[in-house]
């Protein structure tokens, strides 16, 4: 469970995340899903239960090392000042050219970018450099807030295609939207999130169906508004 | 000095520039004219009451211990003073008392320690007041603009800590950027000092009749004092605020947005 000054933001998940390929993890406006990611890296922790990764509760390991392991793409970019190349080493300081390069080609940049200045990309490559910075910290996994929803639809597509690479090169991956078809596009599992709950049985299928509503605008609110709670395991 | 003593009727008249006050407020539509004379009583019946208490401690056969007493007092004033006036930063009392207390005696030590005064009643309750009192404005402004930097920089110190950084370097850009905003005021006005205003202790210095050469010295030695103080208070408070902002997990706790 997780609650904030006594709002329920997740409650009763028990969940198991695949550790490998694609899990998505869907669901309307504040349903929870960013908390729940945000869970997964201790960004939050839960009220009550207990996040488990690769069999061990987080609560016992090393924050920074878990988040070094566990990397994070949040839903807007937010690059630090300078060029690309000083973004890759805010992640690791000590990293030479070629990790440098290697990260940001498996973000789908390529080496030109690196002395570019950070505040001129676009919107799409702000979000690859970011994935890039991640993947400097060589994670084991990958948890992607929305990363989506503040790219144009080519830049959306591209982002995909590298995620679904990610994925099949043995990096698994938890992928946040609310948009039903880039669930379908990316989910190797679903697991479907409403009201700060897992859905299951008949409510699962509507939604995933499309046939429930969504109370809701095309952009997500700030990962502050939405919670999530539990005890999910990942890994 | 008996030419500076003003007497009960010059205070008196000192009360025509109230009721100019007064009378622009009526005029113009104010409606401030209540505010005004309740300042003005009260700023009176304050200073009366502190006026005669220093007559106490200033006497050369008071003990010195009243005195710094009075600046424990102050200290205790200054920490609600500060959380009256931002009560949207957690912990702003005892990290104003923190403050106020290291910086307190940092220049108390330097002005008594050294011996720039002898460490008397009538030299540290001024003293002591000009340092505590500056210092406050200072502890304000710092813990809003670290608070408010911190907010409005959330998405990027969490994009920080989610890559493993820990919250002294997540957040050290954004305090550091906090810190300099809360100085920079403080050195803007050192530098003007003389040019655009003179300051209160020369100021008095003169009225009082002194040299004012003299009162120059004693102002100078003030202002570097406030700007050490000022420039401890934003140190230890930004560097306190921002532990308190951070749990020991390195996370960001939620702000309230109303403080910037």
């Amino acid at each position: 469970m997780l609650a904030f000054d006594d709002v329920v933001i997740l409650d009763d998940i028990t969940l198991s995340i695949a550790d490998r390929g694609i899990t998505v993890v869907v669901g309307p406006s504040g349903a929870g899903k960013s908390m729940l990611l945000r869970l997964l890296n201790r960004l939050e922790v839960p009220t009550a239960g207990e996040v488990r990764f690769r069999g061990r509760p987080v609560a016992d390991l090393d924050p920074l090392k878990l988040r070094r392991q566990v990397g994070m793409v949040f839903q807007r970019p937010a690059p630090f000042p300078g060029t690309v190349r000083d973004n890759l080493l805010v992640a690791d300081p000590a990293a030479d050219e070629d990790d440098l390069v290697a990260a940001l080609r498996s973000g789908g940049l390529d080496a030109r970018f690196l002395d570019r200045s950070a505040d001129e990309l676009s919107g799409g490559e702000a979000q690859r450099m970011c994935l890039a910075r991640t993947l400097v910290t060589r994670p084991a996994v990958l948890l992607m807030d929305e990363p989506t929803s503040a790219l144009d639809p080519d830049a959306r597509v591209r982002l995909e295609r590298t995620a679904r690479r990610l994925a099949e090169a043995g990096r698994p991956l938890v992928w946040v939207t609310h948009d039903l078809d880039q669930c379908r596009r990316l989910a190797d599992t679903v697991v479907v999130l409403i009201a700060g709950r897992v859905a299951g049985g008949e409510d699962r299928e509507r939604f995933l169906a499309g046939e429930l509503t969504e109370d809701e605008d095309e952009d997500d609110p700030e990962p502050d508004d939405a919670g999530e709670i539990g005890e999910p395991a990942h890994g | 000095m008996a030419d500076a003593a003003i007497g009960w009727t010059g205070l008196v008249l000192s009360l025509l520039l109230v009721a100019v006050a007064v009378g622009l407020s009526i005029w113009q539509g104010l409606r401030l004219e209540k505010d005004m004379l309740w300042a003005t009583g009260r700023a009176l019946v304050q200073l009366l009451a502190v006026g005669y208490l220093l007559v106490f401690i200033v006497d050369k056969d008071t003990p010195v211990a009243f005195a710094w007493l009075w600046v424990v007092v102050m200290l205790g004033v200054a920490a609600l003073t500060a959380r009256r006036r931002a009560p949207e930063v957690p912990g702003i009392t005892r990290l104003t008392l923190g403050a106020t207390s290291a910086s307190a005696a940092l220049s108390l030590f330097v002005v008594f320690g050294l011996g720039v005064y002898p460490a008397v009643g009538r030299t540290i309750v001024p003293i002591a007041g000009m340092m505590i009192g500056n210092s406050i404005g200072s502890i304000v402004v710092a813990s809003r603009r670290v608070i408010g930097e911190l907010t409005d920089h959330r998405a990027e110190v969490e994009a920080r800590l989610a890559l493993g950084q820990p919250w002294q370097e997540a957040s050290k850009p954004f305090v550091r950027s906090a810190l300099r905003t809360a100085l920079t005021s403080q050195i803007e006005s050192t530098k003007a000092v003389g040019l655009v205003f003179l300051p209160g202790a020369m100021t008095g210095l003169i009225l009082a009749g002194a040299d004012p050469v003299d009162a120059v010295l004693v102002q100078a030695a003030i202002m570097y004092l406030i700007l050490g103080c000022v420039a401890t208070n934003v140190v230890v408070i930004g560097l306190g605020l921002t532990r308190t902002l951070f749990t020991p997990d390195h996370r960001l706790v939620r702000l309230a947005r109303s403080a910037g």
